[in-house]
This record gives structure tokens, C-alpha cells and sequence, in this order.
């Protein structure tokens, strides 16, 4: 193949066009590509995307759908790059145009049709909470955001379940969603659609403003850093784990279950940490289980390590080892843990096929800290951890 | 009824791009008083002053307006012209139409229109203008020098060998700055304290220098030349008047403290000379970390002094000069690179700062010159890496200039002492000095291996204990590196002093965003600032290698002698006065000033100006609610008809 190309800058000048502003800025030193999590074991190469669309080249496909939009390079480039808004840019030019990976088809399709990316039923949305739990109305404080994988994927909703029960020990006033809301449309977004991100994000604005909420509480951090950052509304939105933080703090939840020195990890969703900066929160969570021997994986934190389901790669298929949900499930077995805590579904989702797929599923639970904390409040909707450990 | 001249720039095309010129020419000759208008290309060349000179013959005039560039620019060269041709030089108003007109629009329509307003205000108020005297003042001939590392050394000896008396301030112990702690200079590889030492041993023989080390500026007072500088000695607990630098108390102290010479690599002796070369070569105590101080008991060192020159009583002491200018040297620190958590600093015993390494090569350094790890073992494989915290905007955004050379002197270094495989891990290869480029082409012949990319993060190795991985992007492959090393050495961002705010607000400079002494003007005034008389040279402008910081120094002295070498100077007369009968006494000038030139008289009960400290800012003037303040040049009348011949546009 010729090595010979000819920039084409309308179509650099269509990413810029498209929210890739900060193609400009990047001089190519190789940070974003040394800090990202893909780099060792994939052929992506964001230095390379970035410098692709600078020069407008033919080629960029290959690179294009291989960020998980972690900001791990953002925090670290030297020149402020927003290189998930560029990522975000080169996929909605690219993909508007018909180069849409056959596994993101489904996706997109289901989210066009159904408003959810898991292909359910829109009027079954609540069907999890099997009438237990209290719809919002304009009375109530607290919106309490269901994510649509909560609500549809199985494995998810015994977090919902969790989360709704912890809410109602709290004593706050709350309500979760009628069905006529949709998916928060963050991983649309990161995907490139952002015209049908835009339709969703609407039509939730729509149900917000009937409904007149003004607090929100999130269980999924995606969900979190959209309201934040792509819904241009001022809304109070708080992450669940933020808010069980405080009610421990306040003293109107108080675990009781001694978990017997149960070892558990903790792994910062992309989302929640580098996204929305919350680290204490899930932590301090964690730490205020009795019994509970918390320890901290190498990685974590703002150097936290990527499940790889953000923008879009939940519904991607990777090949084995190229999967970073599997190097971060032997970050945790390292730690000597039983228990993988998180605190965003997408991380659950991509956790529990790994311990599958490695066949660790008896060395090592995924949890959400919301479950651990409603079984130290001695509320069992699920299989007690601590009996699995055989204490 | 006076006669008026109006010049027009065209300033090359800087000007006449946005401006019509010719237009603003035409309309200057039909305003009142005003006798000739004329354009020009370049106004501030010798045919475009000869006109001037010639108009103001030929149509006899009493005042002239140069519509051109800023004041800051061509006020000077202007008022020159008017001097030479025997006009008052107050009689000059100069219009900025190039930075204030031209430079901030792209519509000709709306320039012209806004040169031709600005135009007819400046003849409004010329017409009102006053031929003023300018002030001479007697000049102290003394210069001050804060700062002795190789810039205040270099500044301090230039001065003092044109017969100038200089004070040598600095805050360690010992003058030498950071060039001292170096064994080699880039790119000739001299020895740096083979040309350094003889300079510091100058400074301390020189008749005219009075060196006052562990000396710190603590007030600032008057203006230039005459400034009032008090000076802190610092409690040195060592009467250096008796000691004959024997050195026995500091073989016998049994005190240690953390040697800020070798960078905390190795601890001192409380009672210490930081280095074997040190100037002088008299000790001081560090109260940190002496058993007497800490204990209450010990004085071993004053048991072993046979001159009685330890004195555990001794205080701080003040005192003042007098001198007519000043050179600020006060040079830089390194970022605290532990912030930056990727890399390890602070975590890793193998990773290494620039200025550690410096003292790791240096024969006095606390190795002897053998470049060895924490743990005595010589390193097989080192990384350098390059703009850490430089030229990051989540850090430091600008270039920190001599890291790029250092660190190829450092990778000679390391194959001159060791066998280790050398790597570094850059961004761009900046090698712009004299002899520069020659020097990377001799590095890189050492073979020297140079990666492309910026260090990404550094960890430490699960395979071989104790051993560290850099991980970085080559991107001129696009491959993923993963590099076992022994030592990584940073090159941190040169950030300026930590107390460099505080020295801009003693002599009231005025700092850039990175916090670097401000020059007047960044080309043509590089080593003087806002503050008349205070000069800078060296790092604490900005970072630079050896030889700037030397040139600036010698700059830095012969702008210094400008002023120091007359008996008397001449001050501007734009200066603000009260009238005493009209002054109610609210004090309000005395609040507003930044210099400190009102004063409130209480037994007249009325404000009085100190000429000598006035600048002719008119911020008095503008908030004395009786009038009682004249600014001079800018008087309410003529600031009046100005505005006056604005608003008629």
C-alpha cells in the first residue's frame, strides 16, 4: 500500500465542526497513548486518532472505536486536550456516514426504537421493582434515577433493588421514574449520535420539568456525569454512593452485620472518579462495615484502571486479551480480596462476565457497595456475601 | 491662540492598514490652532524627526502631536526632537492610535473614525498644555545586589570593577547559587567550579563589594537614586569578626541536618560550611537541628573554639543602605515533583531530580563524583525524562529551556562514570545556543538512546524487585515501551523562587503568569522594570541557561551604572501637588497611593506630596473630592477639554 497521503483538511475542519475543537491544540507528545489502558494490549492508539483527524488521513477507522472515554489521558495531557470530546467528534463524522461497528447496530438501533440500549420493553421499565417502590410525583425530594441497566439487565436489578431498599431506610421522600423517561443517553453520545442523544436528553428534560424535580440521585456514574455535564441543566444530582456517605455521616443508617474480616477491594468507576471526582464517598461506604478489612488495589483512584465499558464498549466484543476487565479482575485477586466492590453498573456488568470467563467466580464476588451496605444493614434481598465466605 | 503641529504615522502598515492616514492628516489641518498636519511612513526615523524639527522652524510652533505608537514606545525619542528645536518637551502629546486604534480593529471605516476623535481630544488638550520643569536629584552612587549565585556574582563584579561600591546580599550562607552545586556546564563540559570558584573569590577580595550572606532585604524604601535598603542578618550563632575558619566545631559537632547543598541526599553537621568551597568559609549554626538549641545543652563547638566566636545569643540584626539602584538576581527552585504522582518522586528511592544528579556527578557532592543509587549499587540502565511540569498546562506552561541540554549533559556524564544504557524520553529536542547543536550531535554519537514521547508513568517492576519500569509511547513507532531501569532522573519545571512574591511586593515589581519577574518592556527593555532603578537579571526573569544569565548580568550592571555613574539625575516633572488651601485633610490621596508620596502633615492639617516618590499616576488627584490636587500634565482642565473633543464624535 502507498505510504503517500494528502492531508484533507475538510474533514478535519467537519471534526472541529463537531466538537473536536481541541484537535488544534495537541502536539502529538505521546502522554495520552503512555497513560492509556488500551496501549499495552490493543492496536488502538489515541495519539494516533488525534493526530489522524489533525491531518484529516484516511485510516482513522482503524483507531476510532477503541476509547473507553476513561479521561485517564485527559487528567494527564500536558496541552489540556479534550480528547473524549475529539473521540466523540471523529465518531459522529465518521459514523454518520454509515461506519458504525455491526456490534454498536443493535445498540444505537435499540436506543432509536426503544429508548434503552438493552432492547426492553418501555412500558416494562419498572417491572424490577414489582410494585414495592414509589413512583416520583411533584411532592417527593428526591428522583431517584433509575439507569436503564438496572431496570433491564437481571444481574443489575438486584442493584436496583438494593438501592431502593437502602433509600427507604434512609426515611428520605423519593420516587423513581415513571416509564415514560428514557436512557440518560451518555454512551449514545460517546458513540457519535449525538443528534439522537440529543432527541433522548429532551424527552428526560420534558419528564423533569412536568414532573418538577430538582434532586436527583443517580445509582450509575454515567447517568451522573451526563446530568452534570451534558444535560445543561441545574440540576442537584448526586451520586447514590455520595449520598449513603452522607446518611452514614448523619447517623440515619447505621450497618450493624459484622462482616468478619471479609477482605474487599474497591474499584473506581471511570465515571465516578476521574469524571465526577468522587473518591471518598464509596470508600468511606465501605469503611463504615464492621467487620469489613478494606484494602486498595495498586491502581486506584485517579490512577484508577478501566473496566472498558464506557463509550460504547459495553456493547462491543472484545477479543480474549484485549479486555481490561480481565487485567483488573487479576489486579483485585491480587489484593488477596473476596469481594470486588464498585459502584457503577457498566463496571458490574463488564466484572461479572470476566469472573465468568476466567472461571474466578469462586474466588472472587463483584458486588456493588450498595448491596454490601444494605446486607450490613441486615437486609437480605440477595445471597449474603458473608455466608459465601464461609464465616 | 497657539500654534499647533500634527504628525501622522503611518507606522508601516500597522497602522496605515486600519487607519487612512492621508484622511486623518487632512482632517488634523481644519481643527483649531492646529498650522500643519502631515503624514509620514515612519515617523520615529531621522527624516520623520528631521520634518518635525523643520515644521516646528518653519510654522513656528508652540506644540506638536505625534499620532503614533504607544508612549511606552516613542514618548522619549519624541520629546527629543522637541528639546533639540528649543520647545519645552511637556509641549508633546503623543496619540496612541496603533495599539489602542489600529491594532484592535479590522474595520478601516471604524478606525479612521475612532483615530479622528482620539485626534481631536489630543488638540483640545494640547492647546492647554504647560511647559514644565523637570526635578534633578543627587544620585547615590552605591548599587544594591540581591541574589549571589553566578548572576548577582557576575552583576556585583562588573560594578565594583568600574569603581562602584556594591552590597552583595544573599540568603544562604554561602554566594555561589545554584551554580555552585553543578560539576559540569553544557556544552563545553567545563567544570563549573573551575570558572565559578575564582569569581566567588573575587567577590569576597573586592574592595568595593560588601558581601552580606545569610542576608535577606526585609524593607524597601525611596526611589531611584535614593533608596533606603534594610537588610536582615540573619543569627549566623557564629561571630564571623572572630572566626579564623579553622573548622574544628564543625568536626566535633554532633548535630546533623539535612544538607540543602547536596539536596537532602546526605545529612550535615549543625554547625557547618555547606560545601568545601564555600564563601565564606566561616561556619553558621542551624537551629533546626543543634543539640543545644533542641536540648539545652551540648556547645561542643564553643568548647572547641579557641577565637570564642560561637555565640548562642547572637540576634537578628538590621541595617540600611543607601544606594541609587538595584539588581534583583534571586534565580529559582525546582517544582515539587512529588505532586505529579505518575512518576514516583518521593516514592521510589530510584527516581532522581535534576539538581540530586547534579550532586551526584560533583566530586564534593555526597558520593564523591560516583554516580551510585540509594543503595550503593551503580546503576545499569538510567531514563531521563524531560518537561516534567514544563510546558504542561496543567503545571507550568512555558519551557523551562535548559533541560533539554543539561540532560544531554547528564547522559555524557552517565556513560563518562558508568556502563549503563542511557534513554531519554522527550517531547521536542531544543538545542538553540551557540554550540548547541553540535553538542546533541556529540551525544548522540555516545549512543545515547533518544524515545520520542513523553514518560507516561513509572512503576515499580514485579520481576525484579527494586528495579522500576518507565512506560511511554515511542510515537515515532507507535509502540507501547515498557523499560526496566535502575534510576530515573526528572527535569523538573524551573519555577521561580517560593518567596519571589514576596520580593516583587518589596520592590514593587510586577510578576508574569508564571510568576517570573516582569521587564519593562520583553525586546527592548528586557532587565529593567516598571519600577525605575530596579533591574533583574538571570532566572528570576525567566528561565535561561549560564550564558544569558551572564549577558544579562553585565546588561544588568551597565543599566544600573546609567544611573549610579551621574551625581545627579533627572526626574519627570509629571508629578501631582497639593494646594493648601483648598485641602480638607480626608487623607484619601495618603490611602490610594501605591509609592507612598502623600503624607499627611499634622500640625498644617493638610495632605503634602513628596515629589521625589510621585510617579504622576493622578490616582490622588482623581479622588480628592476638594480639587486640591494638581496632577501636573494632567490637570482637570486639560483632562476636561480632551474628553470635551472626544464626545464630539
Amino acid at each position: 500500500m502507498s505510504q503517500t497521503v494528502t492531508p484533507y483538511l475538510e474533514m478535519s475542519q467537519a471534526i472541529m465542526d463537531a466538537g473536536g475543537e481541541a484537535l488544534k491544540k495537541c502536539y502529538q507528545c505521546g502522554t495520552c497513548t503512555g497513560t492509556c489502558p488500551w496501549t499495552p494490549i490493543t492496536h488502538f492508539n489515541i495519539r494516533k486518532l488525534v493526530r489522524f483527524g489533525q491531518l484529516g488521513l484516511d485510516g482513522i477507522e482503524e483507531f476510532m472505536w477503541g476509547c473507553s472515554t476513561c479521561k485517564f489521558c485527559v487528567e494527564r495531557c500536558p496541552r489540556g486536550v479534550e480528547i473524549i470530546d475529539i473521540v466523540t467528534a471523529i465518531r459522529n463524522v465518521y459514523s454518520s456516514g454509515g461506519m458504525l461497528p455491526q456490534s454498536l447496530r443493535a445498540f444505537v438501533g435499540s436506543m432509536s426504537a426503544r429508548g434503552n440500549p438493552w432492547s426492553g420493553d418501555q412500558s416494562k421499565r419498572n417491572e424490577w421493582a414489582r410494585g414495592k417502590y414509589p413512583l416520583y410525583t411533584p411532592d417527593k425530594e428526591y428522583l431517584f434515577w433509575t439507569c436503564c441497566t438496572v431496570c433491564y439487565d437481571p444481574r443489575n436489578n438486584r442493584l436496583a433493588k438494593a438501592a431502593a431498599e437502602v433509600l427507604n431506610q434512609s426515611g428520605l421522600s423519593w420516587g423513581m421514574p415513571s416509564v415514560d423517561v428514557n436512557c440518560c443517553g451518555e454512551s449514545l453520545k460517546k458513540v457519535g449520535d449525538l443528534e439522537l442523544f440529543e432527541r433522548l436528553k429532551s424527552n428526560n428534560l420534558d419528564y423533569f420539568k412536568s414532573q418538577g424535580v430538582t434532586k436527583i440521585i443517580t445509582v450509575s456514574p454515567h447517568c451522573l456525569a451526563s446530568f452534570n455535564k451534558d444535560y445543561g441543566e441545574d440540576y442537584d444530582v448526586i451520586h447514590l454512593s455520595e449520598l449513603m456517605a452522607r446518611l452514614l455521616q448523619e447517623g440515619k443508617i447505621s450497618p450493624k452485620k459484622d462482616f468478619g474480616g471479609v477482605k474487599v477491594t474497591y474499584h473506581d468507576p471511570c465515571y465516578l472518579g476521574r469524571h465526577s471526582k468522587v473518591y471518598d464517598a464509596p470508600r468511606d461506604v465501605l469503611k463504615s462495615i464492621p467487620g469489613l478489612d478494606f484494602v486498595e488495589m495498586e491502581r486506584n483512584s485517579e490512577e484508577s484502571m478501566c473496566c472498558g465499558g464506557g463509550g460504547g464498549g459495553l456493547w462491543m466484543e472484545k477479543m480474549k486479551g484485549e479486555r481490561l476487565s480481565d487485567l483488573r479482575i487479576e489486579e483485585a485477586l491480587a489484593t488477596g480480596a473476596s469481594i470486588l466492590a464498585t459502584a457503577c453498573p457498566y463496571c458490574i456488568t463488564m466484572f461479572e462476565d470476566s469472573v465468568r470467563t476466567l472461571n474466578v467466580d469462586d474466588q472472587i464476588k463483584v458486588k456493588d457497595v450498595t448491596e454490601l451496605l444494605l446486607e450490613s444493614l441486615d437486609i437480605n434481598i440477595d445471597e449474603p456475601v458473608v455466608d459465601t465466605c464461609s464465616i | 491662540m497657539s500654534r499647533i503641529g500634527v504628525f501622522v504615522c503611518h507606522c508601516g502598515l500597522n497602522i496605515a492598514k486600519t487607519v487612512r492616514v492621508s484622511e486623518l492628516a487632512e482632517f488634523a489641518a481644519t481643527l483649531p490652532d492646529v498650522v500643519v498636519a502631515k503624514d509620514y511612513k515612519f515617523m520615529c526615523s531621522t527624516p520623520g524627526q528631521e520634518m518635525i524639527t523643520n515644521d516646528i522652524k518653519q510654522y513656528n510652533l508652540d506644540r506638536v502631536i505625534v499620532t503614533a505608537c504607544s508612549p511606552l514606545m516613542h514618548e522619549q525619542t519624541f520629546r527629543k526632537v522637541l528639546a533639540a528645536s528649543g520647545l519645552n518637551q511637556y509641549l508633546l502629546t503623543i496619540v496612541n492610535i496603533r495599539e489602542q486604534v489600529s491594532w484592535v480593529t479590522h474595520d478601516i471605516e471604524e478606525g479612521t473614525a475612532k483615530a479622528k476623535a482620539v485626534l481631536n481630544g489630543a488638540v483640545y488638550r494640547s492647546r492647554l498644555l504647560a511647559p514644565l520643569t523637570s526635578r534633578v536629584i543627587d544620585v547615590n552612587p552605591d548599587v544594591l545586589v540581591v541574589g549571589a549565585g553566578i548572576a548577582g556574582i557576575q552583576a556585583a563584579l562588573e560594578l565594583a570593577n568600574t569603581g562602584k561600591k556594591v552590597y552583595l546580599v544573599e540568603k544562604n550562607s554561602t554566594i555561589g547559587g545554584h551554580m555552585a552545586q553543578f560539576d559540569k556546564t553544557f556544552p563545553t563540559l567545563d567544570c563549573s567550579a573551575c570558572i565559578l570558584t575564582p569569581k566567588m573569590d573575587s567577590v569576597l577580595q573586592h574592595k568595593n563589594i560588601t558581601m552580606m550572606t545569610s542576608c535577606e532585604v526585609s524593607e524597601v524604601k525611596g526611589y531611584v537614586g535614593n533608596f533606603d535598603i534594610t537588610i536582615k542578618q540573619k543569627a549566623r550563632y557564629v561571630d564571623h569578626s572572630k572566626c579564623n575558619a579553622c573548622l574544628a566545631c564543625t568536626e566535633k559537632c554532633p548535630g546533623k541536618g539535612i544538607s540543602e547543598w547536596d539536596e537532602g541526599l546526605v545529612k550535615r553537621k549543625s554547625i557547618y560550611i555547606p560545601f568545601p568551597q564555600a564563601v565564606p568559609q566561616k561556619p553558621v549554626i542551624d537551629r533546626e537541628s543543634c543539640t543545644f538549641f533542641k536540648k539545652g545543652k551540648c556547645r561542643l563547638c564553643e568548647k572547641v573554639c579557641e577565637q570564642k566566636a560561637i555565640d548562642f545569643e547572637q540576634q537578628d540584626t538590621f541595617t540600611t543602605v543607601k544606594v541609587g539602584a538595584v539588581i534583583l538576581s534571586t534565580g529559582y527552585d525546582l517544582m515539587d515533583t512529588r505532586e505529579l504522582i505518575q512518576y514516583g518522586y518521593g516514592k521510589y528511592p530510584g527516581v532522581y531530580n535534576a539538581l540530586e544528579v547534579e550532586r551526584l556527578f560533583n566530586s564534593a557532592g555526597p558520593t564523591g563524583g560516583k554516580v551510585t543509587l540509594r543503595d550503593g549499587k551503580e546503576p545499569q540502565a538510567i531514563a531521563i525524562f524531560h518537561c516534567i511540569g514544563s510546558r504542561d498546562k496543567n503545571n507550568h506552561e512555558h519551557c523551562s529551556r535548559v533541560c533539554c541540554m543539561y540532560s544531554l549533559k547528564f547522559a555524557h556524564l552517565f556513560k563518562e562514570k558508568t556502563s549503563a544504557d542511557v534513554y531519554q524520553f522527550y517531547i521536542d529536542m531544543r538545542a538553540a545556543g551557540k554550540g548547541y547543536e553540535e553538542f546533541y550531535n556529540r551525544i548522540i554519537e555516545e549512543d545515547v538512546k533518544f524515545i520520542r514521547g513523553k514518560a507516561a508513568r513509572v512503576a515499580q517492576s514485579v520481576d525484579e524487585p527494586g528495579r522500576l519500569i518507565v512506560e511511554a509511547e515511542d510515537t515515532i513507532t507507535g509502540k507501547f515501551i515498557r523499560l526496566p531501569v535502575d534510576m530515573v532522573v526528572l527535569s523538573p519545571a524551573i519555577v521561580p523562587r517560593a518567596d519571589s512574591k514576596d520580593v516583587a511586593r518589596l520592590f514593587n515589581l510586577s510578576t508574569d503568569k508564571q510568576g517570573f519577574f516582569m521587564e519593562r518592556h520583553p525586546k527592548l527593555a528586557p532587565l529593567s522594570t516598571m519600577s525605575e532603578g530596579i533591574f533583574i537579571a538571570g532566572v528570576c526573569q525567566s528561565p535561561k541557561d549560564i550564558p544569558d544569565t551572564v549577558a544579562q548580568a553585565n546588561g544588568a550592571a551597565a543599566e544600573a551604572l546609567t544611573i549610579v555613574v551621574k551625581d545627579k539625575m533627572e526626574l519627570e516633572a509629571t508629578t501631582a501637588m497639593v494646594n493648601p488651601a483648598s485641602c480638607c485633610g480626608c487623607q484619601n490621596c495618603v490611602r490610594v497611593c501605591p509609592y507612598g508620596a502623600p503624607g499627611f502633615n499634622e500640625t498644617k492639617r493638610v495632605s503634602e506630596i513628596n515629589e521625589a516618590l510621585c510617579k504622576g499616576c493622578g490616582l490622588c488627584a482623581s479622588v480628592c473630592p476638594s480639587s486640591a490636587i494638581i496632577a501636573r500634565h494632567f490637570t482637570n482642565d486639560q483632562v476636561l477639554a480632551e474628553m470635551e473633543g472626544l464626545m464630539e464624535f
